[in-house]
């Protein structure tokens, strides 16, 4: 059947089982969203910036999984999602985002809102397409969203001129997709398999170390079986958080720069790290010529240039987590480390985190086990990139499973508010908070716009500090104690979201906390939370750059206290 | 660790942009191409890009897994320590006043290369061969004073049997 370029990307987007799009139109897209209102199938939420656009469509996929989709008009619109595709780049989040292009002759020709957006996106999209040719396309974003979402995931763009959009041609949507070249090694190979076995087996003082790719290949239940068959303690990646039950027994936290002291310690001691999906980014690793000094290295990961990019692996298994785990856990004996795991549980005593019964000061730290507390931990957490995003790693208790999510690789501030609207609206059943700092809570804050106007009932949590808090400490810490420029003047949050038609109150007190907490969630639409907390709270432990991870800051504790 | 030259050749899909991604990465990555030499293959629709690259072996090892992961790229192979035959056509165009003309056409002929112009001061030669090979005559022509070099960069492709 004839049909339209847009009828056609429309159609497309109906078999892939789309059934949202964050985006903004703009004069390349007119035709497409003329013709919008026929695929009632499509939610689109208008967010009111392309970046809030494509971090929604990052949060939707995280939550739930699937390929989330945004769309921008060219020129601005399209260099608007750049910072969202390069986090889904560097995090291996499933997306397709959709741009607008000037019209085929003027391609070329600096014409008006034409930027060259597939060069522009080269290095930090798994693939990109500009389609310059009709009958090309429903098989372009077949393929777009078959790379998008399989082998290692990522962002690849399609970016579509306005004449092939008004174009016609016959549609029929493939069955399957032609890339002969695309290749995914998804099963482990067998010898390595049966090496990395014997290495378990013989192992006195083996370590987990889990990252995202658990949580993308859906493989917890075989990561909680292979931990608890050769009782394996577990730590994970920032982005591995919520990926095995937080408060299992075999679960020692979080590892890295702010890892807790006793994960860090279990690295640097463990005779064999099992790193499964995870791709030894420095924030985690630290120095990597010191990292993991005692331990043979057994490295699971489906991306095959990820291998020995970091970390040199003793054994490298290239596949997908979860079936290489299935065959390992078949393989693997029985087993118990009582003495090491018993001295993980020493360090854990050891080395706590902040005491947070004690004092009155409202402590950012003392919110996020709040939120925790209150919600029992079945919530899905979605943080911005600072000093709070680190207490949110570190103080809340991930019993859910994927409930934890954060840009990790890029580290974009604006991230949360965004991506907790995402996140919502697909799982618009669960609960939604995004933790925020002051700082990056104004980077999108015009999405309280999108919020409102769909009626968005996420809950926010502004740890308002008054400083870009991560980056004061940083001056605290290595530059004498010279803030420059990081002390933020912000205005009130709360008549912020008043006039937003969104309902919020400011917390000064600690004793007022658990209170507000209750209100939020009583509160059947959104609701903001603007907290006053210690302006001069600092993120511990630290392990400072250029050190290996047993060599952290650890957190402050008054004499008095240990009295 | 030691740096060393190694040769690699991918097969690649014949599409507008395909270099363009492959020259990004290396720039992106901050890998060294030393030579790149692009041209058709015995398949329709691939073309055969053949590499120089500098490095110790986790760079070149990083290098040829980051080409692979290209979707374009079809295969890769790092073919230094194999078998193989490698190749580099170079135009030089050297002053050749009647005075030293035919000293420079004996040189030419035992490199056994062509003289492919001639003008009134100055001859084009033609040269095939390794990289010795071609510089060895470079470096024989220049005390008559070298205009122009053109170089194709080197092109490989491993020996003998029909393997897949
Ligand atoms: C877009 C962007 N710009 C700058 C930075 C550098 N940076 C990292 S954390 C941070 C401070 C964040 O402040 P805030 O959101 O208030 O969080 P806090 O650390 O105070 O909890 C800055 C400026 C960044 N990560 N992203
Ligand atoms: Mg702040």
């Amino acid at each position: 059947m004839n049909k339209t370029g847009a009828q056609i990307l429309c159609d497309s987007l109906v078999k892939e089982g789309v059934e949202v799009i964050f985006g903004i139109l703009g004069g390349a897209l007119l035709p497409l969203y003329d013709i919008l209102p026929q695929y009632p199938q499509i939610r689109h939420i208008l967010t009111r910036h392309e970046q809030g656009a494509v971090h929604a469509a990052e949060g939707y996929a995280r939550a739930t999984g699937r390929v989330g989709v945004c769309i921008a008009t060219s020129g601005p619109g399209a260099t608007n999602l750049v910072t969202g595709i390069a986090d889904a780049y560097m995090d291996s989040v499933p997306l397709v985002a959709i741009t607008g292009q000037v019209a085929t002759p003027f391609i070329g020709k600096d014409a008006f809102q034409e930027t060259d957006i597939t060069g522009i996106t080269l290095p930090i999209t798994k693939y990109n397409y500009l389609v310059t040719d009709v009958t090309r396309l429903a098989e372009i974003v077949k393929e777009a969203f078959h790379i998008a979402q399989t082998g290692r995931p990522g962002p690849v763009l399609i970016d579509i001129p306005k004449d092939v959009l008004q174009a016609v041609t016959n549609f029929v949507y493939p069955e399957k997709v032609n890339l002969p070249s695309y290749k995914i090694t998804s099963r482990g190979h067998m010898a390595q398999i049966r090496r990395a076995v014997k290495l378990i087996d013989k192992a006195e003082r083996p370590l987990i170390i889990a990252g995202r790719g658990i949580l993308i290949s859906r493989a917890w239940d075989e990561l909680k079986l292979l931990a608890e068959k050769a009782q394996i303690p577990v730590v994970s990646t920032l982005l591995g958080l919520s990926s095995f039950p937080g408060r299992h027994i075999l679960n020692f936290g979080m590892l890295g720069m702010h890892g807790m002291a006793y994960a860090n310690l279990a690295v640097q001691n463990a005779d064999l790290v099992i790193a499964i999906g995870m791709r030894f980014d420095d924030r985690a690793t630290a120095n990597t010529d010191d990292f993991a000094p005692l331990a043979r290295i057994i490295h699971i990961d489906i991306d095959p240039a990820e291998i020995s990019k970091n970390v040199p692996a003793d054994v490298p298994i290239v596949g997908d987590v979860k079936a290489v785990l299935n065959v390992l856990n078949k393989e693997v004996g029985s087993n118990d480390h009582l003495e090491w795991v018993s001295q993980l549980g020493q360090w854990k005593y050891e080395y706590p985190l902040v005491d947070l019964s004690q004092g009155d000061k409202l402590l950012p730290q003392y919110i996020v086990e709040q939120i925790c507390e209150v919600t029992q931990g079945d919530t899905v957490v979605v943080t911005g990139v600072g000093q709070h995003q680190m207490w949110a790693a570190q103080h809340f208790t991930y019993t859910r499973l994927n409930s934890f999510i954060s840009a990790g690789g890029l580290g974009p501030m604006g991230f949360g508010l965004p991506a907790a609207m995402g996140a919502r609206i697909g799982l618009p059943e669960e609960t939604v908070w995004c933790i925020d700092g002051d700082g990056s809570f104004q980077m999108n804050i015009q999405e309280l716009g999108t919020i409102a106007q769909e009626r968005i009932a996420i809950k926010i949590a502004i740890m308002n500090n008054g400083f870009l808090g991560m980056v004061r400490q940083w001056q605290e810490m290595f530059y004498h104690g010279r803030y420059v420029h990081t002390k933020l003047w912000n205005p009130d949050f709360v008549k912020i979201a008043e006039a937003y038609d969104i309902p919020g109150i400011r917390v000064k007190h600690k004793e007022e906390v658990v209170s507000a907490i209750n209100r939020a969630m009583d509160c059947p639409g959104p609701f903001l939370l603007d907290f006053a907390v210690e302006p001069e709270e600092n993120v511990y432990p630290m392990v400072s750059p250029g050190e290996n991870l047993a060599k952290f800051i650890d957190t402050p504790r008054p004499e008095v206290l240990s009295k | 660790m030691f740096k060393k030259k190694r040769t690699l050749i991918a097969l690649v899909e014949d599409k507008p942009g395909v270099l363009n991604r492959v020259v990004s990465l290396f720039r992106r990555r901050g890998y060294n191409i030393q030579s790149l030499a692009v041209g058709g293959s015995e398949r329709t629709g691939l073309s055969r890009m053949s590499f120089v690259v500098v490095g110790d072996s986790a760079v070149v090892e990083q290098v040829r897994k980051q080409l692979d992961k290209l979707i374009d790229v079809v295969k890769v192979s790092d073919i230094t320590d194999m078998d193989a035959v490698f190749r580099e056509l170079a135009l030089i165009k050297v002053k050749a006043p009647a005075s030293v003309r035919s000293e420079i056409m004996q040189i030419v002929d035992i490199f056994r290369a062509n003289i492919v112009d001639v003008s009134l001061n100055s001859l084009t030669v033609e040269v095939t061969g390794d990289d010795s090979k071609i510089g060895s005559l470079i470096g024989l022509l220049h005390r008559f004073g070298i205009k122009e070099i053109a170089r194709t960069g080197k092109i490989a492709i491993t020996r003998g049997g029909v393997k897949d």
